[in-house]
């Protein structure tokens, strides 16, 4: 087989629509009679809903009906989650519209339908809610003690509490043995702040109820996950359920779930006949959309004088918010297998505490669980470093595991196939000037310069490709990990791709493309992808996790290798010549030793005409196949950022940032190389700007993106990236996903890099966002400690 | 995101402007460029029954030179005020603080008049107004009145312009040879200022014969640093002055704590940003 798409920097099949204004958004879309929804939300993060009077919203013009919790409580069910991540596992009713009480500020007490939204918005006004007030719990530690509970259905807000003991799973020494007999001993807290999604599209649903089948159409990341929940929840057989997910404007995972708002337009929908159209404005968006990380993490690092650790003890409290989305709890667990990173860690315990509090919800945010794990171990490896007087990359390296001892099973219990730390740290080093950089650090701290400079390292690596089904089983996880893939030949030789895996800006169109065309030997023109409508696509587990390649795309290709099998049936019969005798290369069946061939196309067209075909043989090439994966992939990478910190106000720049990835076998390296630079922007915007903040009344502050600062072209660096291709031995392509990668390494890779720049003024540490005025705060109190050398 | 209903008006004339205006009762709302006033519609913290939209009125936009001022209509849009090459020739400053609101979108659309009746207290170009010393031109039933920089920005989002009153022109004094700069304080690209400093110079052989320094930000209203300006009157024009002069610029304030920085930051960041915008604007 010839190679001569996979590798290749294509433009995107996807983009040219999309940059032309002929998108279809969920929001786009008008149906004939279609009635507007508009929710009433509650202002309060805690409180007993005691009466709601929707008379004069229901006498207001334009308004066809009012639902309060009340009127769907007996259908609506309670969204479900599908991850009890221990057996004793707490989770309070969720219902799509709240009944008796409300446990965070943006919850949904009742929804207007009407002929227009501006009508519908206007009746959201005039529905008269009383509550009684009930105390908040806002603060994660706080919630932890139980001294105010979020939920007066719940005697404690503790969900859950997960352990994992290397010692008690065989997969290393115990813990208690390596801390008391550490000759280093790093205790640290970081606080991983509460962050928003923020995609581009907001969350929009149109539900069709008027044929035999409901139509949803909703801005997912998961369509079939989403029909099938919504037919278990609301007990609508599932077959009279289709869901399609049209062009949808990101998701950073705060697409992956169920929200409150498709049930209730689903509702809505079916109850006055007509089909019904919901669109979050952006400040509902940004108050009642899940959220992410979220988590105070308490470390204890043990380690020898010379530098090799010993033991990891993990202390996690994990803040679910008011509710346990459909995966919000399983979120912290993704993250314990990663906080041992790439190292060679003797002894290993994490314990998480899933925690309520009176805050939105949280659940999957870019790298979900991987991005904690990584910050927190890479921040404490450079504590280590410093506490030892060492080199932080000699100090990684000298725990890391080596290239040749591939492949290693952690002591978090994962086996990692393959990884090449050595070289990529190595082209990073180049590419980075390391020591150039170094001894100007060492200049400017001579001559007291008012901007410091300081060198932040982040080694990562992250497990992708999820998942394989029986370690989701193990995990408690309710469904599998698999994907599903059908190839369709067409009459004349074109062919048809059916993803299960649907996209949202990851360019599955144009990759699946590649893959099939280089597979089946047909131009790339001739490949169409299909996806995200469970009529046309039935079976799928979605996109999420750096799975679509590595899962979907493997799917693929064996769909596409089914063709092949079955046309190679086809053409021994047309050339008259033996099955075994039958090469194919470049969409062309030939017969060995012969010049003899026939085209992929010909074959195609006697298929479908059927006149003459083996005797027995079905008419038809189309073949699905659907690919559980065995193991995980392991992309990784070494990141290296240059900051610049304005000691007088406190402002922190990028002044360089070089990442060199190793994603294993890259299909399309502009596709790469876009993920790798978004995910940049989003771990970088953890690091220095974004934090969804609540006062102490339970009200989300940062409600607009006046206050919740996401960053833009502008104010990022130009970065250089670079690749190494480690091949994964988990699928047959070698490749490893790239999805999360930039997001996990880079904020800890800045973190690192601030403190460096500031350390020897005496600042330990700086909580994230490190914005302008923490910094200076940071610098200051150092200052008043007569921290400066 | 939909406003309430309202009714609308766009006159051609600054006359019939008034008229609706006086005819409207309280509930009414001038629309200039809507980049401040439509946001908050469209989250319904106000909803005025009636919008009349300054938009057609063509007398209201441009910039004129009288002399010793130049005159620049309400309805002119930021991008005009940055790129006018009177402005730049003579209150260079303005320019320079028109060219830091927001992105190109706000900035065709939204009017200098605007901004400066809006008067949010972390916005750019009230600092600039006042250390430039404008006057401020408003016409109502009674006639046209004048009213000094000075006193115009009277507490939040509050200025000296009255109902049934339309800011028309603001005069503003040229500065014609003057060093000028606007720094300001953000902590991405795209935001309102923290804090922003606005400074004039008008440097005579070694020396700042005279400053003008604005603060955006450190209070309600836009505030003058006057002390700095005392201090650099006549002062050698060296770094360490003007490090010694801007140590005064949180005299007199009384910034806002907010997610940004506390009041202590703001204050610290106040006399940073003097010193540098001032350096700045002379050139140094
Ligand atoms: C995304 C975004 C970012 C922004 N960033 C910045 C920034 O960084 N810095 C900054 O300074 N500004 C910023 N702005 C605000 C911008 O400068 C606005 O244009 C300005 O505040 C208001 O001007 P406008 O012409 O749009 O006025 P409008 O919004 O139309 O009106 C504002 C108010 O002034 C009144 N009014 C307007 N004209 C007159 C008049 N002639 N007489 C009497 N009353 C009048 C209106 O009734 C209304 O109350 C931003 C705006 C947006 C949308």
């Amino acid at each position: 087989m010839t190679t001569t798409e996979v590798g290749r920097a294509r433009l995107r099949k996807e983009d040219a629509h999309l940059i032309t204004g002929r998108s279809k958004y969920t929001d786009n879309i008008t149906l004939p009679g279609m009635l507007h929804l508009a929710m009433v939300r509650s202002p309060f993060a805690h409180a007993k809903i005691t009466s709601v009077d929707t008379a004069a919203a229901k006498s207001s013009p334009g308004v066809v009906a009012v639902l309060t919790g009340a009127d769907v409580a007996a259908e609506q069910g309670s969204l479900p989650n599908v991850w009890p991540i221990t057996p004793d596992q707490k989770a309070p009713a969720f219902p799509s519209i709240a009944v008796d009480e409300v446990a965070f500020a943006g919850e949904v007490v009742a929804c207007i339908v009407a002929r227009s939204a501006a009508a519908a918005r206007d009746a959201v006004e005039l529905v008269d809610v009383s509550y009684d007030e009930l105390p908040v719990v806002m603060d994660l530690e706080e919630a932890f003690t139980d001294k105010v509970l979020a939920h007066s259905s719940l005697d404690s807000n503790l969900s859950a509490t997960w352990v994992f003991d290397s010692g008690e799973a065989g997969t290393g020494k115990p813990i208690a043995a390596a801390l008391a007999s550490a000759e280093v001993l790093i205790e640290r807290t970081f606080y991983q702040q509460r962050l928003i999604p923020a995609f581009m599209e907001p969350r929009s649903i149109v539900v069709d109820p008027t044929s035999e089948q409901i139509t949803m159409w909703s801005s997912t990341q998961v369509p079939h996950i989403l029909r099938l929940i919504l037919a278990l929840t609301l007990g609508i057989p599932e077959s009279k359920v289709r869901v399609i997910a049209p062009d949808v404007g990101g998701g950073f995972g705060g697409k992956l779930t169920v929200i409150p708002e498709e049930f209730i337009t689903l509702m809505a929908a079916r109850r006055v006949g007509k089909p019904c159209k919901y669109t979050e404005t952006r400040s509902e968006s940004l108050q009642a959309g899940h959220h992410g990380r979220a988590q105070v993490q308490r470390l204890k690092l043990s380690a020898t004088k010379d530098g090799i650790v010993t033991g990891l003890d993990v202390n996690l409290l994990a803040d679910m918010g008011a509710y346990l989305g459909l995966i919000g709890s399983g979120i912290p667990i993704l993250g314990a297998f990663m906080y041992n990173a790439i190292y060679k860690f003797p002894a290993y315990r994490l314990e998480c505490n899933n925690i309520f509090t009176n805050k939105a919800w949280t659940g999957a945010y870019r790298g979900a669980g991987r991005p904690e794990a990584t910050f927190a171990i890479e921040r404490m490896m450079d504590e280590l470093a410093v506490e030892l007087g060492m080199d932080p990359l000699e100090l990684r390296e000298k725990n890391w595991i080596k290239h040749e001892e591939f492949p290693f099973t952690t002591v978090a219990g994962l086996e990692y196939d393959s990884g090449n730390y050595e070289a990529a740290t190595a082209k990073a080093l180049e590419l980075f000037g390391y020591d150039a950089l170094r001894a100007e650090q060492v200049r400017r701290r001579e001559t007291n310069d008012p901007v410091q400079l300081g060198i932040g390292i982040s080694t990562f690596t992250e497990m992708c490709g999820l998942a394989p089904s029986r370690v989701l089983g193990a995990l408690s996880y309710a469904a599998g990990g698999w994907e599903h893939a059908q190839v369709r030949v067409l009459p004349t030789g074109n062919i048809e791709v059916i993803t299960g895996s649907s996209p949202h800006g990851q360019g599955h169109e144009t990759a699946w493309s590649q893959l099939v065309a280089d597979r089946l030997g047909v131009p790339f023109e001739n490949v169409e992808v299909l996806h995200g409508d469970t009529q046309s696509s039935p079976r799928g587990l979605d996109t999420y996790g750096s799975r679509s390649l590595t899962v979907g795309g493997m799917a693929v290709l064996a769909a596409a290798d089914k063709v092949i099998e079955k046309a190679r049936v086809v053409a021994a019969h047309m050339m008259e010549a033996s099955q075994e005798d039958i090469e194919f290369a470049d969409g062309k069946f030939s017969v060995r030793g012969t010049e003899q061939s026939t085209a992929l196309g010909e074959i195609a067209f006697a298929v479908f005409s059927a006149h003459n075909l083996p005797d027995g043989f079905e008419p038809s090439l189309d073949s699905d196949a659907t690919f559980d994966p065995q193991n995980f992939s392991f992309p990784h990478g070494t990141h290296l950022a240059a900051m610049e910190v304005d000691t007088e106000t406190g402002q922190v720049t990028i002044r360089k940032y070089v990442c060199v990835d190793d994603v294993g076998v890259v299909v399309n390296p502009l596709i790469v190389e876009g993920q790798v630079h978004g995910g940049l922007a989003q771990g970088i915007a953890q690091a220095l700007y974004e934090e969804a903040v609540y006062d102490d009344a339970g009200t989300l502050v940062t409600g607009s993106f006046v206050d919740y600062l996401v960053p833009s072209a502008p104010d990022l660096p130009h970065f250089t990236t670079a690749r190494t291709e480690t091949p994964s031995t988990t699928n047959q392509l070698g490749a490893k996903g790239v999805g999360e990668a930039g997001t996990i390494a880079s904020t800890p890779a800045i973190v690192n890099g601030v403190l460096d720049a500031v350390r020897h003024l005496g600042v330990k540490d700086i909580k994230m966002p490190c914005s302008p005025s923490r910094v200076w705060a940071a610098l200051e109190e150092a200052k008043m400690t007569g921290g400066v050398q | 995101m939909i406003p309430s209903a309202f009714d609308y008006a766009a006159p051609a004339t600054v006359a019939e402007a008034l008229g609706l205006l006086a005819a409207a009762g309280d509930d009414v709302k001038l629309l200039a460029g809507g980049q401040s006033l439509i946001p908050v519609m469209k989250l319904r913290l106000a909803d005025p029954a009636m919008v009349i939209d300054l938009g057609r009125i063509g007398e209201l936009s441009g910039v004129r030179d009288d002399g010793d001022a130049l005159t620049i209509g309400a309805m002119t849009p930021h991008h005009q005020i940055a790129t006018d090459p009177l402005i730049a020739a003579h209150v260079p400053l303005l320019a320079k603080a028109a060219a830091t609101v927001a992105d190109p979108q706000v900035r065709h659309r939204g009017t200098f008049g605007g901004a400066l009746v809006h008067a949010d207290p972390a916005g750019d170009l009230p600092a600039p107004v006042l250390a430039a010393e404008a006057t401020f031109i408003l016409a109502g039933p009674d006639g046209e009145r004048r009213v000094a920089a000075a006193d115009f920005f009277q507490g939040y989002f509050t200025t000296a312009v009255d109902d049934g009153e339309i800011l028309t022109h603001i005069r503003v004094p040229k500065y014609t040879g003057w060093g000028a700069h606007y720094e300001k304080f953000t902590r991405v690209a795209q935001q309102w200022s923290i804090v922003a400093v606005a400074a004039m110079v008008r440097v005579e052989g070694g020396t700042i014969a005279e400053a003008r320094i604005g603060l955006t930000n450190m209070a309600s209203t836009p505030l003058r640093a006057t002390a700095v300006e005392q201090a650099l009157a006549g002062a050698p024009l060296t770094r360490e002055t003007i490090a010694a002069a801007s140590a005064h610029a949180a005299e007199g304030t009384d910034p806002a704590s907010d997610l940004n920085g506390d009041a202590a930051y703001r204050r610290h960041l106040a006399e940073v940003l003097t010193k540098r915008a001032v350096i700045a604007a002379a050139g140094l």
